[in-house]
């Protein structure tokens, strides 16, 4: 990939922390510094490179086998394309993957092929990621066939026990996609993925395109399947309650950087970044009373361009902190300085210039376990009474 | 076949209300609506026998999962479905006229004006080779005898109250140039620009990110609330209707399982579908429960609806039933020990509401 000289450089000088430093250094996966830039070209001959959307700008994390990481942000915060990046079906800009040891940023196609079979995918859309014409037999057989895969009994026989596995009918070997519901083409997504026992899968928004109650059979089937076999995911969605459900680890994702990073718990309940805040405010919990305490963050207007992001720190035109509590000196701060993510506490890692502790009343972990004993601590509007 | 009815109406005192009338009479009254569509495979029950009322003001959520009749339900109160195959039965009374039995004329004459609806996926709603502006007044001088001018007026004020920055220029952009907060803040605005007394919204925000759904969300409510508009919110997402709705249906294979106000709904659901709903969603606000109770099976065929009732299929609670009246005989809706909440479950009401607190409330 040849790059003109014009193109806005991945911003290498940002101190970064590194991949290890994030996690052990006996990572599944180490990512460090990953950008991905798609350039954006006019004229005709001479295509001329104008600029880039810079879809993942210096994202760095890394990955233990046998764990889930989850990538939240709101769409074109480049968690899709960082989940490609890792599985190497786009070609990373600059940065480093290690997988298992193994410097996999910049194999070719034959040396990443065998790699093929540790890191698999499954999609978001059940439909479009199985091909109509072919039998789900021939579907999830797939990955036997092209990575010359050894089997016991024959493809066939080891098809049938992904099925049964997945819990889809193993009968239904010689049906087509369309015979099936979402939720049973997700599991057939889901068979073809754990066909070749890998270690580490991207789940692309596995459960958006689901109803909620197959949502539910789909998150549990993931969960077995990941202590059965011990894999890792990354976990791509935009639901923070799925993320929250699944996940480890999570990665808030804002215009291709990483926001805030740390455990699950820690996360949800003590989150230090002002998008953060805004982020889980903005979920809607299905309990009346406590949407009607809770205090909305609403935060003003859209995602800027990832072609011309904002200077300092990408999330200052729409920060509700540096709109209304920092004062003049301090915002200069946020729009010149880019945040690092930095160690701001044990495992949390914060881009964020003044981060503060900041629970929402839906994700406090102490106030949900009381509220979820009795649904209302005030008097009379305790449903127990007015039921007997 | 509503010149008789209407003319009654129209002609006789007030006190003399046709029989079929609903009782309260409330603004928006739906009662026993069946759509149903002939297919080559057989009948589609996609809507079958449901019955609601929605007072100006108020919000009403319609809550179940893809096919449940949901949309279909909503297109009919428009008059979406005359002139396609769909065979429609039962009343729809807006304003003490029946919308099923009315010529289209009449509902052209209400859709738009008195009646509107913001449409899921924005984009695809609006023409993407007229202008934003344009499209949007178009709606303003179809219902209202004024100038270009003057439409190009309310437009502009109207762009201006759903939060469009600079609206007079954003008038000439097109929907390309919106980004999918910004369109379905115009959808908004198409919709309201006549101020109707009927908003109907389809999924408004499915498409949307967090942040721009609560944006969306409020905006919606504050202009109901000017307006003093009735609405009907379609969604699958119980926070968005636990957030914004007043009372709530709940639909399950083209029928009303449950029917009562969010308190009743969150805080006592007596049927085992809602409990399942509940129960499948992982909640932010809760403990993280170490497993997701899913409710297990795949939604009906509305072809081929189950014997009896329509969730016996999927119900874990069918042997709380003696003689296996689940499989057999189709439970009524019937209002519990609470008013105006109806359930459609053959349970016993003690031994549902048993059920609910002891087994499904302490793993929510």
């Amino acid at each position: 990939m040849t790059l003109s000289t014009d193109l806005p450089q991945p911003s290498a000088a940002e101190p970064q922390p590194s991949a290890a430093e994030i996690a052990g250094s006996n990572a599944l996966l180490a990512v460090d510094g990953l950008t991905k830039h798609f350039p954006i070209k006019h004229g005709v001959f001479f295509q001329r490179q104008v600029g880039a959307v810079r879809a993942v700008d210096g994202v760095s994390f890394s990955l233990n086998a046998g764990e889930t990481l989850g990538l939240v942000g709101e769409s074109g915060c480049g968690k899709t394309t960082t989940g490609r990046v890792v599985t190497r079906l786009l070609e990373p800009t600059s940065g480093k993957i290690v997988f298992d040891g193994v410097d996999i940023t910049r194999l070719g196609r034959s040396r990443i092929r065998p790699l093929r079979r540790d890191i698999q995918m499954i999609f978001q859309d059940p439909y479009s990621s199985l091909n109509p014409r072919h039998t789900i037999g021939t579907i999830v057989g797939a990955p036997f066939r092209i990575q010359r895969a050894p089997t016991e009994h024959g493809v066939k026989a080891e098809v049938q026990a992904l099925l049964e596995r997945v819990g889809l009918n193993p009968e239904h070997y010689n049906r087509y996609p369309h015979e099936f519901s979402g939720g049973q083409r997700q599991r057939i997504g889901v068979a073809r993925a754990i066909a070749l026992r890998p270690k580490l899968i991207v789940c692309d928004e596995p459960v958006s395109a689901l109803d909620v109650s197959i949502q539910a059979q789909v998150i549990n089937l993931l969960e077995d399947l990941q202590s059965e076999y011990d894999l890792a995911y990354i976990f791509v969605a935009h639901d923070l309650s799925v993320v929250r459900h699944i996940s480890d680890r999570v990665a808030v994702m804002y215009l291709g950087k990483v926001m805030e990073l740390t455990d699950r718990d820690t996360l949800y309940a003590a989150p230090m970044h002002p998008y953060t805040h805004a982020l889980m405010s903005a979920v809607p919990v299905p309990d009346p009373n406590k949407e009607s305490r809770r205090e909305r963050i609403l935060l003003k207007g859209d995602l800027p361009s990832p072609i011309n992001p904002p200077s300092g720190c990408v999330f200052h035109t729409r920060c509700p902190k540096f709109r209304e509590v920092l004062d003049d000196t301090e915002r200069e701060q946020c729009t010149t300085v880019v945040p690092p993510l930095e160690l701001r506490a044990e495992g949390h890692f914060v881009a964020c210039h003044f981060p503060e502790v900041r629970a929402d009343i839906a994700a406090a972990e102490d106030e949900g376990i009381t509220l979820s004993e009795s649904p209302d601590a005030t008097p009379g509007e305790d449903p127990a009474p007015a039921e007997h | 076949m509503s010149d008789p009815r209407e003319a009654t109406l129209g002609t006789a005192a007030i006190e003399f209300i046709p029989e079929s009338a609903p009782d309260a009479k409330a603004f928006l009254a739906v009662r026993d609506l069946r759509v149903h569509f002939p297919t080559d495979d057989g009948l589609v029950k996609a809507v079958d026998g449901i019955s609601f009322d929605v007072e100006r003001g108020s919000i009403l959520g319609i809550v179940g999962e893809s096919g449940s009749g949901k949309s279909v339900t909503s297109q009919a109160i428009l008059g979406l479905h005359t002139g396609t195959s769909a065979k429609l039965s039962g009343e729809i009374w807006f304003d003490d006229k029946n919308l099923l039995a009315a010529s289209e004329k009449e509902l052209r004459a209400l859709r738009g004006a008195e009646i509107a609806v913001i449409f899921q996926d924005p984009l695809s709603a609006m023409h993407p080779y007229y202008k934003v502006g344009a499209q949007i007044s178009e709606a303003y001088l179809v219902h209202n005898k004024v100038s270009h001018a003057e439409a190009r007026k309310a437009t502009i004020a109207m762009l201006d109250r759903v939060g469009i920055p600079n609206p007079a220029a954003r008038y000439e952009d097109y929907p390309h140039h919106f980004s999918g907060g910004m369109r379905q803040r115009a959808m908004i605005a198409m919709a309201l620009v006549c101020q109707p007394r009927l908003l109907i919204a389809d999924e408004p925000t499915t498409a949307l990110d967090v942040t721009v759904q609560a944006q969306i969300l409020e905006l919606m409510k504050d202009l109901a609330k000017e307006l003093d508009s009735a609405v009907i919110l379609i969604t699958h997402d119980l926070g968005v209707v636990a957030e914004t709705c007043d009372s709530v249906v709940v639909m399950y294979g083209g029928q009303c399982v449950e029917k009562g106000s969010v308190d009743q709904l969150f805080y006592e659901p007596e049927m085992p579908y809602t409990w399942g709903l509940l129960g499948s969603m992982p909640r932010l606000d809760r403990t993280r429960q170490a497993r997701l109770t899913p409710i297990a099976g795949q939604p009906p065929s509305l072809i081929q609806v189950p014997k009896g009732c329509v969730f016996n299929p999927r119900c874990r609670y069918i042997d709380r039933v003696p003689g296996n009246r689940c499989k057999t005989e189709h439970p009524e809706l019937v209002e519990t020990t609470t008013k105006g909440h109806e359930v459609r479950c053959h349970i016993r009401p003690a031994e549902r509401r048993q059920i609910f607190d002891n087994e499904i409330l302490p793993s929510l």
